[in-house]
């Protein structure tokens, strides 16, 4: 038979260790709350000679192509303005990570950027799906969340509930709703066929577009991203007599609608969302794609699309000269690209909030200066931002454009507007603006 | 005297398998609060990912290492738990605790996982990887088609949890620390692959684990021994499932978001490359492949970072990096990790039997 102390054993080390257990933690809470943080704590990311901030983008992978050129004419204005002593005597410190366009990755590396690197604000983070997985942590941790680079309309349409985050480019809701107006206008016989990306690309530039053209359209076809065969679209679209066909797309599919279609002998007018027709980059995936088939020269002369920034091709912009200087400057290995300009311009925007907050900028005092700036400062864009305390969507609007030579020809003035019904206005005051002479936004706003 | 009475202690906790693992356990536990104390919140979202790529990954390791099934579609039933726990936080965020969530989650998985293993129990070899690689193609797919239920391609975001009162009482009871969400979400992964890597070694030791090692070793073997080999398929399959289940579980609350592109067969095939790492068959293989996934590419982009490459060479250094590991693994190391500790450790306490000891457990015998 057992003795008693051997059937004991383990119950007694059970409690020991139990005993040891709670001996060795806290036990019950302190009675009595301690102090808040300390008051005049300096901002996270500001010390006296730099303000660091994030971004992510598709650096590798699928999404790679054109979206990766976007932080290197970022790093080359922040390299500009650092050169000519940086912003209230702080260097702008930059840092990019890949999250490959997998909203998992940015979940991970955006936590990288706020609890390791430490980071002051998010700039121009790209990507609808991707950024959706960290807008909610970003404004609980309340970071600014800067200049989102995504036209969707959820970025900046509740700023009660994203009070951090900022939009950039036109939303396409208003770019549906000023191609809509334009066609209606200018090609009222045509018939309609529109070529959407499955998501919010196509959701909300088809709301935006309805109410113009809902007689117009003769046939509508989606898209899934990553099913690269759209001949079956195309197909249809051609089969419903569309004469013009309205693509809200990326570029890739720019490339593969145009590449179904020229095996279809299909030639109708095409139309392509802003975020669909660099010409450079369309060029060089038709290339690529028809494995040297089509040549890369000129490949969408003839189609229409909008523009709400100048681009590469005109030369004579104060702001494309400035940008051009920056990139000969401080750019690294490569042409000036419009996805460079457009990198540029958000570091552009950044610095002008940045030297709007003051000589110590705090998180909530850089969402103020946004706010507060709204559509009254000098931008790179053609169109004024519509950041204000209810909206903190960014430019307002764009013009239309015709591809000719790799250049744009304007069909129209820079075409304001605003969600829903809100009217559509010709605003010409941000498109004639340029740069400060030096280059780097004064401090006065 | 003491020395006698030390040694039957030892002897009685080591006694069965079901022993061992809850030892196991415990020690883990331990090591995985104080971890988790001494670290700050980066470290602890990493561990919270680690967490539930290990639960993956032991998941696959033991289908592909105990029972020889390939499958190339875990990530889609990583994605049938992820949508699931996303569906019921996003309804009714409050309705129901997290733990409850989850097995709900594992559950959705484990019907999914039936009817495809179901499937997959008639199919051999490549066959088997086919049919999975069309799964871990097609339900992304699904999920975009019907957007209105699923979110399409932007996806379903989910709210950070909130961390129960009681709990975060006992952590401060024990610890003196306050429990912020991302601990909350890094211990709740831990302890599910915690209770994951009992249930799954205890299985292993079994006769469950033992059909599944004579249908992988020999199937004509097995059923001439009575073994139904379809059942012992299929339910290795669902509990493999089940494990992919509760890490997309898991993964969606860390990554507040269940998105199609974060389900792409980039992730099957990663927890396939992390089984290959560790050594096939080995729960603490799996854990070092689900470390490796974490901690390699942060690493490598910071130390690329910090030599003064650009970013985007930094980017491009981590893929390098990871492919770069698991050739060297498979050359040098070619049951992987453990499994070639393993066997070194074996052959220098037998050193005149090595081959003898290979041919008898031709691959990876116990789970560790």
């Amino acid at each position: 038979m057992k003795s008693w102390t051997k059937r004991m054993t383990p119950i007694v080390g059970l409690v020991t260790v139990g005993a040891l257990v709670t001996a060795c933690g806290a036990g019950g809470r302190p009675s009595g709350g301690g102090d808040a943080a300390a008051v005049s704590a300096p901002e996270t990311g500001i010390t006296e000679t730099s303000v660091t901030i994030g971004a992510t983008f598709p650096l590798t992978g699928v999404a790679a192509p054109g979206y990766s050129e976007i932080p290197t004419g970022t790093q080359a204005y922040f390299d500009y303005v650092n050169a000519a002593g940086g912003v209230h005597g702080r260097q702008i410190d930059y840092i990019v990570r890949d999250d490959g366009y997998n909203p998992t990755t940015t979940s991970q590396v955006t936590n990288e950027f706020v609890f390791k690197d430490g980071v002051f604000a998010m700039l121009s983070a790209l990507g609808t799906p991707t950024h959706r997985a960290v807008v909610d942590f970003l404004n609980g941790e309340k970071v600014p969340d800067l200049l989102v680079a995504s036209g969707s309309r959820q970025w900046g349409d509740d700023p009660e509930a994203k009070p951090y985050t900022f939009g950039w480019q036109p939303d396409y809701e208003i770019e549906g709703k000023i191609i809509g107006q334009w066609v209606a206008e200018n090609m009222p016989d045509a018939k309609v066929g529109l070529f959407l990306q499955d998501d919010d690309l196509g959701e909300d530039s088809e709301r935006g577009l309805r109410p113009y053209i809902e007689d117009q359209i003769v046939e509508v076809q989606r898209y899934t991203s990553g099913n690269t065969d759209v001949a079956p679209q195309i197909t249809a679209l051609e089969a419903a007599g569309a004469d013009l066909v309205l693509g809200f797309n990326v570029p890739s599919y720019t490339a593969l609608s145009q590449l179904a279609a020229m095996k279809l002998n299909y030639d109708p007018q095409w139309f392509y969302a802003n975020i669909g027709s660099d010409p450079a980059l369309i060029g060089s995936l038709l290339s690529n794609f028809s494995k040297g088939a089509v040549a890369a020269t000129n490949p969408l002369d003839g189609a229409l699309t909008t523009e709400y920034m100048p681009g590469v091709d005109a030369t004579d912009n104060a702001w494309v000269k400035l940008w051009q200087k920056v990139w000969d400057e401080h750019g690294e290995a490569g042409e000036l690209t419009n996805y460079r300009i457009f990198g540029m311009s958000a570091a552009y925007t950044f610095v002008q909030a940045l030297q709007a907050a003051g000589e110590n900028p705090t998180r909530e005092g850089i969402v103020d200066a946004l706010e507060k700036m709204g559509g009254a400062a000098a931008n790179p864009s053609l169109a004024p931002y519509r950041y204000s305390v209810d909206s903190h969507l960014g430019i307002s609007g764009m013009r239309i454009v015709e591809i000719n030579d790799g250049a744009s020809d304007p069909l129209t003035p820079v075409l304001v507007t605003d969600l829903g019904d809100s009217p559509i206005e010709e605003d010409g005051s941000a498109a004639d603006d340029g740069p400060p002479a030096s280059g780097i936004p004064e401090s006065a706003g | 005297m003491s020395r006698i009475s030390s040694d039957s202690l030892k002897a009685r906790l080591l006694r069965t398998p079901l022993r061992r693992n809850i030892l196991g356990a415990l020690i883990g536990l331990v090591i995985v609060i104080a971890v988790l104390e001494s670290v700050g919140p980066f470290r602890q979202g990493q561990f919270a990912t680690m967490a539930y790529l290990g639960i993956a990954v032991g998941g696959l390791t033991v289908l592909t290492g105990l029972n020889g099934q390939l499958s190339l579609g875990h990530g889609a039933f990583m994605a049938v738990g992820a949508y699931t726990t996303a569906l019921i936080v996003h309804d009714a965020p409050k309705l129901l605790p997290l733990p409850v969530v989850m097995l709900l989650s594992m559950l959705a998985t484990v019907v999914v996982g039936a009817v495809v293993g179901l499937a997959a129990a008639r199919l051999h070899g490549p066959y088997i990887a086919g049919a999975t690689l069309a799964l871990a193609v097609a339900v992304p797919g699904i999920a975009s088609f019907f957007g209105d239920t699923f979110g399409g391609e932007q996806g379903l975001s989910v709210a950070q949890p909130t961390v129960p009162a009681w709990f975060a009482d006992a952590v401060y009871f024990l610890t003196a620390h306050d429990v912020s969400s991302s601990k909350y979400l890094a211990y709740l992964g831990w302890f599910g692959l915690i209770v994951t890597f009992v249930l799954l070694g205890n299985l292993s030791a079994s006769r469950m684990g033992r059909t599944w090692r004579a249908v992988r070793d020999d199937a004509v073997a097995a059923e001439i021994a009575g073994i139904n080999v379809g059942r012992a398929r299929v339910t290795a399959f669902v509990v493999s499932a089940a494990c992919a289940g509760l890490a997309g579980s898991v993964m969606v609350m860390v990554v507040r978001l269940a998105a199609p592109s974060g389900f792409t067969l980039t992730l099957s095939l990663s927890l396939l490359t992390a089984v290959v790492l560790g050594g096939l068959g080995s729960l603490v293989g799996a854990l070092i492949g689900a470390a490796l996934l974490t901690f390699l590419p942060q690493t490598i982009t910071g130390l690329g970072l910090s030599v003064g490459l650009s970013d985007l060479q930094s980017a491009q250094l981590a893929p390098f990096a990871y492919g770069l590991t698991l050739v060297l693994v498979i050359l040098l190391a070619p049951a992987g990790l453990v499994g070639t500790i393993r066997d070194a450790w074996h052959r220098r306490r037998s050193p005149d039997a090595p081959a003898i000891h290979h041919e008898l457990h031709p691959k990876q015998e116990t789970m560790q």
